[in-house]
């Protein structure tokens, strides 16, 4: 290849790599889009209108799409931002709130003063003990059901952690909050959805 | 109480290294308090088999909602398309 060519082969690339095609992005993307943020915060409404805030968003910055990456990955780390800052939200809207606070609470009654587990919180056999129970769709319908039950903030870390894989430090840092914060709310969380099984398998 | 004493009993504080211990590593301290703990709880013993076992499935269950394929509603993109190409 000559050098001529050689070099218009690497602008075209270029002038490839940055082609964002707006008109398109709802025939390519959207359905994947709405996929990804329905996987992470669960309602249709909220899914929709953060894959409709992406795309907006994207618009107004279309100019900092240097085409590094795909549009695909473009447009999902902002709508990750997106569910990031609705988790934000919702995680300042829980440390802020009386109410939820006293919620936090409930969990106190798990424990007598002394640290021992009350009588009637105490770990018991309940199927959950094999690891084949893993697979089974009616104790997953029911995790489901008690994920569901958990105050939106604990969901959101849950989600960070289990299907974003975020480590603890990005979590606190991502939420704004504190590391004793999070450990406590990782600890009451797993409580509960302990309890919440236990109370409900067969 | 002798600080052994409080670390047989406090099923509190050692529930509450178990659930660290599965997010990241523990200090040698809270290790050896869980650890001990364990050697004589048999209830927190059966929280942290248990407690590991809900970890799984919650992982198994946010990742099989995620991998649902699912559309956008026809509507609601026809009105997402309008609103891009107006903003062009």
């Amino acid at each position: 290849m000559s050098l001529k060519q050689e070099s218009r082969a690497i602008d075209d690339k270029s002038a490839n790599r940055c082609a964002a095609d707006p008109r398109l992005w709802v025939s390519k993307y959207a359905d994947y889009l709405y996929t990804y943020a329905i996987g992470r915060v669960e309602s249709q409404e909220l899914a929709q209108d953060l894959v409709q805030e992406t795309f907006l968003c994207a618009l107004e910055h279309l100019k900092q799409f240097e085409g590094r990456s795909t549009e695909q990955t473009w447009l999902t780390a902002i709508l990750k931002n997106k569910i990031y800052d609705n988790f934000r939200c919702k995680a300042t809207a829980f440390l802020t709130s009386k109410a939820q606070l006293e919620g936090m609470d409930h969990e106190q009654v798990f424990f007598n003063d002394d640290g021992h587990w009350q009588d009637r919180y105490r770990p018991a056999y309940f199927g959950l003990n094999d690891p084949d129970v893993i697979g089974n769709k009616e104790l997953q319908d029911i995790l489901r059901k008690c994920l569901d039950k958990l105050p939106g903030m604990w969901l959101a870390i849950f989600t960070m952690r289990y299907v974003d894989e975020e480590k603890a430090k990005v979590i606190c840092k991502e939420l704004k909050v504190t590391s004793s914060n999070f450990w406590v709310i990782i600890h009451r969380a797993k409580i509960s959805l302990r309890e919440c099984l236990q109370k409900n398998w067969r | 109480m002798t600080a052994k004493r409080k670390i047989v009993n406090d099923c509190e504080m050692a529930t509450f290294f178990i659930e660290k211990s599965q997010f990241t590593k523990l200090t040698p301290y809270e290790y050896c308090y869980m650890t001990f703990h364990l050697a004589f709880c048999s209830m927190c013993r059966m929280f942290q088999k248990q407690s590991k076992l809900i970890t799984e499935m919650t992982k198994k269950v946010l990742h099989l909602s995620g991998k649902r394929k699912l559309k956008l509603d026809k509507n609601f993109k026809k009105q997402l398309q309008a609103k891009i190409e107006d903003r062009l």
